[in-house]
């Protein structure tokens, strides 16, 4: 960490001298053999020559490698269609099986069917999604054709003039214009932008959804920029490297004719599809373009998920096709010892026409075909439905839920675990300022939490909020015009956000200056936007800003400097824009020079006037020194200028009213006296307008409201400077030198400024604590008083931090480092040269960050408050109930985590929370083994008592009593450890017995590991949540992957297969539709096999009667349409529109979800059953027809047609029985069904006299209607067919298992009284329950007052198990512990105990945070004492890493 | 992704709201019946079904009945026939043999006689297919593009007519029925049309067109077994002759079954036979031509009579009764169970 600056210096001296040397060899024989140069370079760099006069030639000869700039989504031509689709069609199993048949049946021996129609079912199926493939890849083919041909201008060499021309045209290396609000349309380096800072912006919504504007910055150090660019000139050649799909990541050089070479990287380039905004023109030349592009490679299309129904169905399909192979084997053999009856060829033993005598192989059984397809269909049926609940809607957001993967609906209902990110998945991700500590003291804004939970209470109730906001913080008046036009706008917004949130589905939209005049401003709910100053810390600021006016600006006085460098910091250490509320798109960038146009002399003149008057008000109040005043003034003058020109670039007529509004207030406020009101004033009339910042993160926005609340007003940002109004009024302008931005590997980011006062260079840091409190200055070098002062503080705000942790608040440390020039300029030129470096200049870039951010000094620390999204307990406490593991891997800190997690209840107070931190694999593991054997002694103990309780047949049996419970919180070190060493099973043997499991600090790719451990080891069925990009490996690894469409963009929501708005959703989805969704597509896929076997056997038991000659009895069209159409449709309505159980009963008893989670319905015992079922209602089906007409003049058909209409009753009287609502549908679909069916067969038998050869059942269907013994036979079968089935139906209906009963007849209550009996079921489960367990308390009572609350959670380990003991019963004996410890000599941290949540914090407002029951004196204080001297080295390296993190309540051994 | 690049290009009009309809359909909450098995209606859906099955089954029991039917082997009965047509190099011969049996009480109303044919099947695949319905509608058609190969032509050309296994195959024994009377026999007289389905006869079999039936079949042979040509069927009936004759009729409607009957004749019902047969001695006389040792089969004469539920095969009735036995006793079963588990525990809430 501590790299000297003279090594650092090697190394880039080293790097640099290899580099040039590296891409010399590569780059400059571009220069030298023109012939090899494509071969050479392009492998590896993508070099391009712009498209001018000048290098044509090269241009020509480079060009012709890349692709053009047209695209081609569709998947085939009009000459591949056929072939290609078909290939694809036949990657379905089952439709690769139909066409071996049809195959089969072409040839003559084993011909069954006529050919043609054997053909027929595949090529229906062939033909349906044929057709739905050739639609939809038109539709992209015309879409394609738009894009393709919309216009752009490119720089023609001939005429030297922009001239438009299509998309498709342009190739790489020309040069582009760009307009505002047109679409970009390939990736282009940005080399010209009208903008005077070289700055272009971008919307990149059609590209990941986020909508707020992205700068792009022309290419650092081209020179052309204040001239108007001309291609003409410009003769760099471009190195860049080849096309890939990272959307964040690009590098390159330009390489000058002498030369020199000027980097570039991401910042520079235009990406495909975005939309150019508030930039007037930008020019650019053409890197990639086409399917080269970004935005194209990153379009991989949906992935094609296979549920797990489906691939349980496979293997059935197998089982299926090897009993069809079992009956073709009976047929054969049986035909066989047939044949060998007959001493000759019998005279009905016909021959082929050679005189040959075949032997059939071939029973020409038709299965599963339908099947496919009609699955296909009802899961479009339930995805359409699941989309259109309205339940699943977010009003806020005008978003219903997004069903994006269409085939794994099912596979909502059978999920096991659950992996959840936290933030913005369980929080709202909407950040809300919420205390700091500065200097180490800190600053509770008991008023803002007051706020907070009345904004709670009020729920956005307008007049009542701005009535409070009144009444209670009369000081604070200042804020309250900012409230009231925010009050106004509120409305606009949200109908702004509804509309933002589709964008990343559009594209081309021309959005004119109104239409982006409506887009969204990102992150600007009341909530966060309003911070309520804490009146001490406000005093304290505007004490510190009439000193810093007394005295010379920011010469010392300790606190007040670091206060105002607190707030400074706060504002300016980010990269958030500010836009005017007015004109959101409008960037406020520049204070921007005097533009006299469009505004009237008078008005100037009463800006001024006002201006005048309201420094002349503040001279008089604060005794202000002359530069001071200058400053102050010249910057109001800009900032008048500002919002004069803001008006004029917004409306002319706008102007003259903001005028009128100015001078008004000015009027009103020279009457008043008091410094307040002048205070005040002055901040007001200088205030242009409402600014609204758009942030990348919303923790950053947070920051700069709360700094805005303390009057440290964010005004503009540029790359290159950043203005702050202060307290007092004066405008100050920093020059930003860097920024060094965040990532997730340094946990912090830096801006580098010039303070224009001391002209000093500040480095303002932000970062996670963790990381922040380990770079601070070593007190060393400092003298002795401000040494322990600065201890102090740092003690003081670690304790702090710990405290907010505690509450549940995201942390950050605010620090700063005061560089010299010297120093500086060093540290630039390596930052230079990372910059421009290719090769490793990631690590570089890393580097030089990491070297400048140290020896900072410590300015405070922050407390933001990521509210929890409304009704997470709730949703987790029913999921939980439906029998689902829930785990929430996130890349916070501990202790927010676990904060987090036990206020969403997913712990409770009463669980035992195991945590395991380690780096040492040894440790690791004998941590994981001692606490397995703790869990299962625990568990043993609870085995016999459940037992007992589970043989009492009480409706909601002990079964579900709850075990001991337990969580697990493990980090991410430690799960790399895990996944190092080997120690995969031992992990899940131990999460396995926990209740939760919590992951923290843990990476994108962890939690992608974590979800396939558990996916691929114990064999579950996970489901992860998540809205940020960081969720997206998350998502993808498991089975169910559902997008949070929030606050973070939109790539989790791409990844996703659902994507929702709300957590809260997901109780819903699971609950009810995963269930139905689960339960009717179980039900339907064992209702088509049992279907096609039933069937199948029918004919195949035809076959003992034709000498195994493989005929059938029923006529070829009526067989292949029984199951194409007589009973197709009402098991797809069934698939789509079945309700077991009323949405109300599914979510009021979520364990009715288990059904789902066993699998209960399609298992390999009730595909047996079903199987076993269906043969003997087939032989049913077969053999009373069968006994009915034996030895009678019966013909073929003639006993066909009986048995076939016959199978249709029972196939459809046997989904009767299946079915459990009838709504009209049902009803119509299955009489419907048979009089198809009647109808079909009267008017085939009738029409068809020799149509159809050889078979002819003319005038069957007639004959056989005219006959009762006909309605007899129909009648009884059926009936003797399904009597077992209804008796183990009437069996299980009556005396079947409660819960299922019980929610059936909950059904059937009316509306009021199905909630009361839900209520009464679940209370009196709680009791049997409790009961069992025998626990003193009641299960999740937050407010219960535990007696052990008030125990200190770092006892002495002996205290801490007795204390356990004696309340729980559960805990540790005090000689088990001892046992413990002497296991584990190298005392790695192992901590168990309970989390003793001390119930004042959430409402610690009147006795403050430290108010004694705070234990806040970490364990490492405790620790030492008790086994300082057993501790190894190892673990005293542990330890010493770990001395800013806090160690949770624990024991340690 | 996909459907970002898919959806067309949306103006900046203005978007109704997403907000799904609030239909009972799309939520799901269409008004519906939901059948419950509570023990009510368990028991009385149990108790009906097999009330009615056993009301139904008594009444076809009882019907069937009153079907009198008599079945006579001939196969044995006539074994010099039968080894005279084991060698098909007879098949010119006439072989004639008669059958004796008594009736011991009359056979009153519709009687009906059939022939009947023991493991001959006629349902196998390739048989089965062996024809040219659109040759027997009277159709100048190319019959080598039919299904009746082998059986379509002659080695010289001369297509057959009716080609195929079915029709080459056709039963063609002749039976006669007589009542001896006191000493003198009275042949029965015996209906041969109108035992064919009406639709068969006149929409599904017709003669080709032609001023008479030799003409129009002429330039066709008949097939190789028989004897003689089709438009000699029925010499005495123009109408009963050529694709239409009724025993032709009947033989092409291909049973279901290996063993089967096929109607042959009605018992005319005139002079002393006007009530059906009186009770006396009978004799068949048999022109003994179709061979069926060959595989095994074995040949039957059967007199019978016909009621309203079908032939003497009480089946139906049985199945109907014991369905309804046993839906009767489950329902027992189901109300035993109920009784012993309500005293039990109150499992069962209502």
């Amino acid at each position: 960490m501590a790299l000297s600056v003279d090594s650092a210096l090697y190394r880039w001296q080293r790097l640099g001298a290899e580099s040039p040397s590296q891409t010399l060899s590569e780059s400059t024989p571009l220069l030298f053999s023109v012939r090899d140069r494509p071969k050479l370079n392009l492998n590896k760099w993508r070099i391009v020559f712009p498209n001018n006069g000048r290098q044509w030639k090269d241009w020509k000869q480079a060009s012709a490698f890349y692709s053009g700039n047209r695209i081609q989504t569709t998947k085939y031509t009009w000459f591949t269609f056929l072939p290609q689709n078909l290939f694809e069609q036949f990657h379905r199993l089952g439709n690769l099986y139909f066409f071996f048949l049809v195959v089969l049946n072409w040839f003559p021996q084993v011909e069954v069917f006529h050919r043609e129609i054997a053909m027929l079912p595949l090529i229906v199926v062939l033909l349906a999604s044929m057709s739905k493939d050739a639609i939809e890849d038109y539709r992209k083919y015309r879409f394609d054709k738009t894009i393709n041909f919309s216009k752009t201008r490119v720089y023609d060499k001939e005429e030297r003039a922009y001239v438009e021309k299509c998309w498709k045209d342009v190739r790489v290396g020309d040069f582009v214009q760009l307009q505002c609000n047109e679409t970009i349309p390939a990736d282009i380096l940005l080399l010209y932008s009208s903008d005077q800072n070289g700055i272009c912006h971008l919307e990149t919504a059609n590209l990941d959804g986020e909508t707020n504007l992205k700068q792009r910055q022309v290419v650092m150090g081209f020179s052309s920029q204040n001239t108007l660019f001309e291609p003409e000139f410009f003769q760099n050649t471009i190195i860049c490297e080849m096309p890939n799909n990272d959307l964040n990541k690009f590098k390159g050089y330009m390489e000058q004719p002498n030369h020199e070479r000027i980097g570039f990287n991401i910042e520079s380039l235009l990406l495909r599809g975005c939309t150019i905004r508030n930039t007037e023109a930008a020019i650019g030349i053409v890197i990639y373009a086409g399917h080269e592009t970004k935005a194209m490679l990153n379009n991989s299309g949906p992935r094609y998920k296979r549920s797990k129904i489906e691939r349980r169905m496979n293997t059935d399909i197998f089982l299926c096709v090897g009993l069809l192979f079992v009956m073709c084997l009976v047929g054969a053999v049986g035909h066989g010892i047939w044949t060998g009856n007959f001493s000759e060829h019998p005279p009905y033993d016909v021959p082929d026409e050679n005189g040959n005598f075949l032997s059939p192989v071939l029973a020409g059984f038709y299965m599963f075909l339908t099947m496919i397809i009609l699955l296909q269909l009802v899961k479009l049926g339930q995805v359409f439905l699941i989309h259109n609940d309205i339940d699943l809607y977010d009003e806020e957001a005008d978003l219903p839920i997004q069903c994006r993967a269409l085939n794994i609906t099912e596979d909502l209902g059978q999920i096991q675990y659950i992996f959840s990110d936290k933030t913005g998945t369980l929080t709202e991700n909407k950040m809300v300022f919420r205390r700091c500590t500065v200097d180490g003291i800190e600053f509770s804004h008991q008023e803002n939490a007051r706020r907070l939970e009345t904004h709670k209470e009020l729920d956005l109730d307008d007049e009542d909020f701005a009535k409070l906001q009144h009444f209670t913080l009369p000081p604070m008046n200042i804020e309250r015009p900012a409230t009231y036009k925010q009050r106004t706008m509120r409305p606009l917004r949200r109908c702004q956000s509804a509309r933002a949130h589709f964008q990343g589905h559009t594209r081309n939209r021309s959005l004119g200056r109104c239409d982006s005049n409506q887009s969204q401003v990102a992150f600007s709910s009341t909530i966060e936007k309003d911070v309520t100053p804490d009146s001490r810390l406000l005093r304290h600021v505007r004490e510190a800003a009439l000193q810093t006016e007394n005295l010379s600006p920011f010469v010392h006085m300790k606190t007040s400097t670091s206060l105002t460098d607190f707030f400074l910091a706060l504002a300016i250490c980010n990269t958030v824009l500010v836009s005017t509320a007015t004109e959101p798109r409008q960037r406020v960038t520049v204070p921007p020079p005097i533009k006299p146009s469009g505004i009237t002399l008078e008005k100037i003149h009463q800006i001024f006037q006002r201006l005048k008057l309201a420094s002349l008000s503040q001279s008089f109040s604060s005794s202000q020194s002359s530069s001071d005043l200058g400053t102050s003034f010249s910057a109001k003058n800009t900032e008048g200028h500002l919002a004069a020109l803001d008006c004029c670039d917004n409306d002319d007529c706008c102007a003259s009213g903001r005028g009128d509004e100015l001078q008004g207030k000015g009027s009103t406020d020279i009457g008043s006296a008091s410094l307040d009101e002048v205070f005040k004033s002055v901040t007001n009339s200088s205030l242009p307008t409402d600014f609204c910042y758009e942030a990348e993160s919303p923790d950053e926005a947070a920051l700069v409201y709360a700094a805005q609340a303390y009057s440290f007003t964010l005004v503009s940002r540029t790359p290159e400077q950043v203005t702050v109004r202060l307290p007092q009024g004066t405008l100050l302008t920093f020059d930003i030198l860097y920024t060094l931005g965040f990532d997730s590997v340094r946990k912090r980011m830096s801006v580098v400024v010039r303070h224009p006062l001391t002209k000093e260079i500040v480095v303002y840091t932000k970062g996670a604590d963790s990381v922040i409190m380990d770079l601070l200055e070593d007190s060393a070098k400092a003298d002795i008083s401000a040494k322990k002062r600065m201890k102090r503080i740092k003690e003081k705000t670690q304790k702090h931090l710990d405290y907010y942790a505690r509450d549940g608040l995201r942390t950050l440390c605010i620090a700063k480092k005061v560089l010299n020039e010297d120093d500086f300029q060093k540290w630039a030129n390596f930052r230079r040269e990372a910059e421009a470096a290719i090769d490793n200049r990631d690590e570089l870039l890393m580097e030089t960050a990491q070297h400048l951010e140290t020896k900072l000094t410590l300015l405070g620390a922050t407390g933001i408050e990521d509210r929890l999204q409304d009704r997470v307990p709730d949703t987790i406490a029913a999921l939980r109930e439906a029998g689902i593991q829930i785990w929430v891997l996130t890349g916070d800190k501990q202790e927010t985590a676990v904060n987090i997690a036990y206020s969403c209840k997913l712990l409770n107070q009463r669980d035992t929370v195991f945590t395991i931190n380690t780096e040492n694999k040894e440790t690791c593991e004998s941590v994981l083994n001692l606490t397995l054997e703790e869990v299962r002694k625990n568990y043993e103990v609870e085995k016999p008592r459940r037992k007992i309780f589970g043989i009492i047949p009480t409706s909601f049996s002990a079964s579900e009593a709850p075990s001991p419970e337990f969580g697990l919180v493990i980090d991410g070190r430690t799960l790399n450890v895990i996944f190092q060493g080997g120690l995969e099973e031992k992990f899940l043997a131990l999460t396995k017995h926990c209740r939760s499991v919590l992951c923290c600090r843990s990476t994108p790719l962890q939690k992608s590991m974590v979800v396939k451990l558990v996916r691929r080891q114990l064999k579950v069925m996970t489901l992860s949540i998540g809205d940020g990009a960081n969720d997206v490996s998350m998502i993808q690894a498991a089975d169910v992957g559902i997008g949070i469409s929030g606050q973070e963009g939109m790539q989790a929501v791409m990844a996703s297969d659902f994507a929702i708005s709300r957590f809260k959703h997901l109780k819903k989805l699971l609950l009810v539709h995963g269930h139905w969704c689960y339960a009717r597509l179980a039900k339907m896929v064992i209702y088509f096999f049992y279907k096609n076997v039933n069937y199948v056997s029918l004919l195949f038991w035809y076959q003992f009667f034709c000498g195994f000659s493989g005929s059938t009895m029923i006529d070829y069209w009526q067989m292949i349409f029984f199951n194409l159409f007589f009973t197709s449709m009402p098991p797809l309505l069934f698939g789509v529109l079945d309700r077991d159980f009323s949405a109300e009963t599914l979510l009021g008893l979520p364990e009715l979800y288990k059904n789902g989670q066993n699998s209960e319905i399609y298992k390999l015992s009730t595909f047996i059953i079903t199987m076993l079922d269906a043969f003997y209602q087939s032989l049913i089906c077969f053999f009373v027809p069968y006994l009915m007409y034996e030895d009678s003049d019966i013909d073929v058909f003639s006993f066909g047609n009986p048995i076939n209409t016959i199978s249709l009753l029972t196939i459809l009287l046997h989904q009767a029985l299946e079915m459990k609502t009838w709504t009209v549908f049902h009803v119509v679909t299955m009489t419907g069904s048979v009089v198809f069916y009647l109808v079909f067969s009267l008017i085939y038998n009738a029409a068809c006299v020799v149509c159809n050869p050889p078979t002819n059942p003319y005038w069957i269907m007639e004959k056989q209607l005219s006959d009762p013994t006909f309605y007899l036979l129909c009648l009884i079968t059926p009936v003797i067919a399904l009597l077992p089935r209804f008796f183990i139906f009437a069996l299980r209906g009556t005396f079947g298992p409660s819960v299922i009963l019980k929610a059936q007849q909950l059904d059937k209550l009316p509306k009021g009284q199905q909630d009361l009996e839900i209520q009464k079921l679940r209370s009196g489960k709680q009791t049997t329950s409790g009961a069992s367990v025998a626990s003193p308390a009641s299960n999740d009572d937050l407010d219960q007052n535990i007696s052990h609350l008030c125990v200190s959670p770092f006892l002495h380990p002996v205290a801490a198990a007795v204390s356990h003991g004696d309340t729980e019963g559960q805990g540790l004996s005090a000689s088990e512990v001892n046992a413990l410890r002497k296991r584990t000599p190298e005392g790695g941290y192992y901590f168990f105990n309970r989390w003793a949540e001390e119930e004042g914090t959430a409402t610690g407002s009147s006795a403050g945070p430290f108010s004694g029951h705070y234990p806040l004196v970490p364990s490492r204080v405790t620790t030492p004492g008790q086994d300082g001297g057993k501790l190894t080295k190892d673990s005293a390296k542990n330890f010493n890493h770990g001395s800013h993190r806090r160690s949770v309540s624990a024991v340690t051994l | 992704m996909k459907n970002k690049t898919s959806s067309p290009p949306r103006e900046g009009e203005a978007r109704p709201s997403r907000c799904p309809d609030n239909s009972a359909f799309k939520q799901q909450k269409l008004p519906a019946w939901k059948p419950q098995l509570t023990i009510a209606t368990v028991l009385s859906s149990f108790f009906l079904t097999g009330a009615f099955c056993l009301s139904v089954g008594v009444c076809l029991i009882l019907s069937t009945n009153s079907v009198r039917e008599i079945q006579i082997d001939y196969s044995d009965k006539c074994s010099d026939c039968s080894k005279l047509r084991e060698n098909s190099s007879n098949w010119n011969k006439e072989c004639h043999c008669s059958v004796n049996f008594m009736l011991k009480e009359d056979i009153l109303g519709d009687v009906f006689m059939y022939y009947g044919l023991q493991n001959f099947y006629q349902n196998h695949r390739r048989y089965v297919i062996s024809r040219s319905d659109a040759q027997l509608l009277g159709r100048n058609v190319n019959i080598q593009k039919s299904y009746c190969a082998p059986f379509t032509t002659y080695r010289n050309g001369t297509p057959m007519a009716p080609c195929g296994a079915i029709a080459n195959s056709m039963f063609n024994d002749t039976i006669d029925l007589f009542y001896n009377l006191k000493s003198s026999v009275i042949q029965v007289p015996l209906l041969k049309t109108g035992n064919s389905w009406w639709t068969d006869k006149n929409v599904k079999f017709r003669n080709p067109k032609s001023y008479n039936l030799s003409s129009a079949f002429a330039g066709t042979a008949r097939p190789p077994y028989w004897q003689k040509p089709v438009y000699l069927l029925d010499e005495e009936d123009e109408r009963n002759n050529g694709y239409i004759n009724d025993d032709f009729i009947i033989w092409m409607r291909v049973s279901a079954f290996a063993t089967f009957r096929n109607l042959y004749r009605r018992v005319s019902r005139i002079r002393q036979f006007a009530d059906g047969l009186p009770a006396g001695n009978y004799t068949f006389r048999i022109s003994y031509n179709f061979p069926v040792t060959k595989f095994k089969g074995r040949k039957y004469v059967i007199l019978s009579t016909v009621v309203w539920s079908g032939g003497s095969n009480p089946f139906l009735g049985i199945a109907y009764v014991v369905s309804g036995t046993a839906a009767t006793l489950t329902g027992f079963v189901i109300t035993a169970i109920h009784l012993k588990l309500r005293k039990k525990k109150a499992y069962f809430q209502k």
